[in-house]
């Protein structure tokens, strides 16, 4: 019954998304204020229903009701419980449903917090979301249903994939989602603009915090489903270039560029067609990457079932909703009145180039992504692009972004002083150097090159500190005063000095872990041992346990360094009952920031096993840098300016003059 | 400089970091891209020794030759051609003779083996590696639904 409740729900949805995308808009061109009103409680309903509906599905994979297909193939009733709830969106039908719930939560979160967007903007804000809300709930109702029943029920599921029956996959879906789908409130404020017809700085001010929340979450989906690739699949890598990690890293990039050029368009009323059209790329990259993984094209731990038909319904919403903006876009922008002039030494300028080159990397990235996927089409013929093409590709392209960026925030708006900004910037640029070459030296090994890799790291994270140090004015003013003057300093300056640093450390830590890491390939037989990193590792045999479902052979090691026993770890080949499937569960010991890493492999006669070891110095700084940009997301969302609905007053005291001055 | 030479600089600028990475995106093709092969392609296709490329197709059976240290060797075939294969690492959990496998690597000059760097099985139980299976089927050597070996308990739901 409670699974019929949750299927009608879901019906009710789709109508009350195809009222919601149709009146209010009506309400706005006719200046309707009933119509419009419409769009606030209709996204509000909209979100109530597909949260019972997607509760629904929550209550099937809790009481493991397998008369429910969607739960038969994906649960098993020994699942640990968080399994069970993690379970509905480790799959296809639930992680569409996922992803329709976050839609509808950030419609519902304009509702309430856009109280002071002007009524015409709001309504057709709203009613863009709904479109997009209607489109996935039609995919999900005649594609992907997730409340399909099994008649007879069948007494046992057939368990979840073992590779997702992880922590990981609570944290990382939803996280990723609510960036990946956040970026849908630019977009709509993007085409709600252009249908409008009229954008001003106060549109950035709205726009921005959406931004800021997506982007914040992004970066933490990101690093999560990293760190998860890293220590789940045992091969010791955490990026690969797969084209599934690229669906999301493409937003990620596109998004950056988009928290940068609204920061102009805000404070300068510059950039305002390339903003708009920024936030249309940065969602149609969104729908691009939930494209590549849900419609099979590729294969990935992504792609959970093939079914052409989907693809075809994917493709057809990606087509209408790009398409679409992208020609309104065209039809529109040119009646956007550009403003705001600045010299090419800036901190515009600087904005713009900062977005000149993540655009361009995103475009190599999509094109490395697609190329294959094109070419297929085309000629039938098939190659792979690999890391190989991105690391030469898109590492080479990065490397000017990463020397310039502590250079923006010293430029002045409308006109910079670049040699100032030299003058501010040259000691910390010493000290940067220096601390590449004492980080060299204390590693020892490795190409003299990574001497400016790291110092590139530290660059990026002294020049976060220099930004501040200058703000407050240290060294020049007391202390003191530097103190006060800092702690006066809005909370927004505070989150970009953080974002900036988190970068720097998470170049370092891929610059350390990339060039000073080692890998160890051996067979070992119980009483050998084998050093990685300055540590010793003995292997002290096999044992075998049983886990609520699944059996292991667990290979145990000792860790020593300088002849003291310091740690001990385990490796296992594990067994999935259910579905009889194999994996390798890592075993990792961090020291301080570095990671030693330790696979099985198969065992040979003779009671031998292939081990593999890796030393991974300072990896966990790639994630480190991760959370502390994600920080900065955090601390720059808490400025009073940029909380969404506080724009209010400024926005309507700014108004007039705007007008004024058109 | 006047305020369009400026301009111009910038856009030049610009334009010439685009050129640039249009640039290092095919040189980078050029240099990286691998193409697929299956084992009865190879025979035709005039490969050069060291030209990095994927060859796909099932594990034969009774192929798998271990117990030379991490060294694995086994022959991966398509029903029409056969190539041996060198390995050296961990191979995947999903690795098995019977089943699909892509493994990226070159020919080697002196012992015309294929030297693989990476093996690539599956990620999960379900399906094969795509490449491998588009091309099994059209050949008939491999069914949906059904493992080369006809993978028996597998009550893959039809819908």
């Amino acid at each position: 019954m409670i699974i019929e409740i949750g299927h009608y729900a879901l019906v009710l949805a789709l109508a009350t998304a195809l009222i919601v995308s149709v009146m209010p808009m009506i309400g706005a061109r006719r200046g309707d204020m009933a119509l419009m009103t419409l769009a606030t409680t209709g996204s509000l309903t909209l979100f109530l229903l597909v949260t019972l509906s997607f509760g629904a599905l929550t209550w099937a994979y809790a009481v493991s009701d397998f008369s429910v297909m969607n739960v038969w193939e994906n649960s098993h009733s020994l699942m640990p419980m968080i399994y069970k709830y993690s379970g509905v969106w480790g799959n296809h039908e639930g992680s569409m449903m996922l992803w329709l719930l976050i839609l509808t939560f950030f419609s519902a979160l304009v509702a309430v917090f856009g109280r002071n967007l002007p009524e015409t903007l709001k309504a057709n804000v709203l009613a863009v979301q709904a479109w997009i809300a209607t489109a996935f709930l039609f995919f999900i109702l005649l594609t992907s249903n997730p409340f399909l029943r099994l008649n007879p029920a069948p007494a046992e599921g057939q368990d979840l994939n073992p590779v997702l029956q992880d922590l990981g996959l609570a944290i990382h879906p939803p996280l990723l989602y609510l960036g990946y789908v956040g970026f849908s409130v630019s977009f709509s404020f993007a085409v709600a603009a252009l249908i409008d017809g009229r954008i001003d700085a106060a549109w950035a001010r709205w726009v921005r915090p959406w931004t800021l929340a997506a982007w914040t979450c992004l970066t933490a989906g990101i690093a999560m489903g990293s760190y998860w690739a890293y220590y789940e699949l045992g091969w010791g890598g955490w990026w690969f270039w797969d084209p599934v990690e690229n669906a999301s890293f493409m937003p990620w990039l596109a998004g950056t560029a988009l928290l940068h050029s609204a920061l102009v368009m805000e404070k300068r009323e510059a950039l305002k067609i390339w903003t708009v059209l920024l936030a249309i790329m940065t969602f149609s990259l969104s729908l691009l990457g939930t494209f590549l993984v849900r419609s099979g094209v590729l294969t990935s731990v992504h792609a959970f079932a093939t079914d052409p038909t989907r693809g075809i319904f994917i493709l057809c919403i990606l087509a209408l909703f790009i398409g679409g903006a992208f020609a309104l876009f065209a039809w529109r922008a040119p009646m956007l009145k550009a403003g705001g002039i600045f010299a090419p030494i800036s901190r515009e300028g600087a904005l713009v180039l900062n977005n000149l080159i993540l655009t361009v990397a995103t475009a190599t990235v999509l094109t490395g992504t697609l190329y294959p996927l094109v070419l297929e089409t085309l000629t039938g013929e098939k190659i792979s692009v690999g890391a190989p093409f991105f690391n030469m590709t898109f590492g080479l392209l990065m490397l000017p972004l990463l020397v310039v960026v502590p250079f923006g925030p010293m430029l002045a708006w409308k006109r910079g002083d670049l040699l100032g900004a030299f003058q501010r910037l040259y000691a910390f640029a010493g000290l940067a150097l220096l601390a590449g070459l004492a980080f060299y030296y204390a590693q020892h090994g490795g190409p003299v090159m990574a001497i400016f890799g790291l110092a590139l790291g530290f660059w990026g994270m002294f020049g976060a500190l220099a930004d501040l140090w200058h703000r407050g004015g240290f060294g020049k003013a007391k202390f003191s005063v530097a103190v006060r003057r800092l702690a006066g300093l809005p909370r927004s300056a505070f989150g970009a000095a953080i974002g900036h640093f988190g970068l720097g450390v998470t170049v370092l830590g891929i610059v350390s872990a990339t060039t000073f890491g080692t890998e160890t390939v051996v067979e070992m037989k119980p009483g050998a041992s084998v050093d990685a990193g300055g540590y010793s590792l003995t292997f002290d045999g096999m044992r075998d346990a049983v886990g609520p479902n699944y059996t292991e052979s667990r290979g145990h090691f000792t860790v020593a360094r300088g002849g003291v026993t310091v740690a001990d770890v385990w490796s296992a080949k594990r067994l999935y009952t259910a579905r009889r499937m194999p994996t390798t569960e890592a075993g990792i010991l961090s020291f301080g920031a570095s990671q030693l890493y330790v696979s099985l492999g198969d065992a040979m006669d003779g009671g031998g096993i292939v081990v593999r070891i890796w030393w991974k110095p300072f990896i966990l700084c790639i994630w480190g840098g991760a959370l502390v940009m994600m920080f900065g997301g955090f601390v720059s969302l808490s400025d009073r300016r940029l909380r969404v609905g506080a724009p209010s007053r400024r926005a309507k005291a700014a108004r007039p003059r705007l007008e004024a001055a058109e | 400089m006047t305020r369009k030479q400026k301009r111009l600089a910038v856009i030049g600028g610009g334009m010439s970091f685009i050129i640039a990475a249009v640039l290092l995106v095919m040189f980078a093709f050029s240099q990286s891209v691998a193409y697929f092969f299956m084992p009865a392609d190879i025979a035709k296709a005039d490969l050069k020794p060291g030209t990095r490329i994927r060859l796909g197709g099932l594990v034969a059976e009774g192929s798998v030759k271990r117990g030379q240290g991490s060294t694995v060797s086994f022959t991966v075939t398509d029903g029409t051609g056969n190539v041996p294969v060198t390995y050296t690492g961990i191979l995947p959990d999903l690795f098995r003779e019977g089943q699909g496998v892509v493994t990226e690597g070159a020919f080697d000059a002196a012992t015309h083996g294929f030297v693989a760097d990476s093996v690539l099985a599956k990620h999960d139980e379900n399906y094969m590696p795509k490449e491998v299976a588009d091309r099994l089927k059209k050949d008939g050597v491999w069914k949906e639904g059904q493992g080369p070996q006809g993978n028996q308990d597998k009550g893959v739901a039809t819908r």
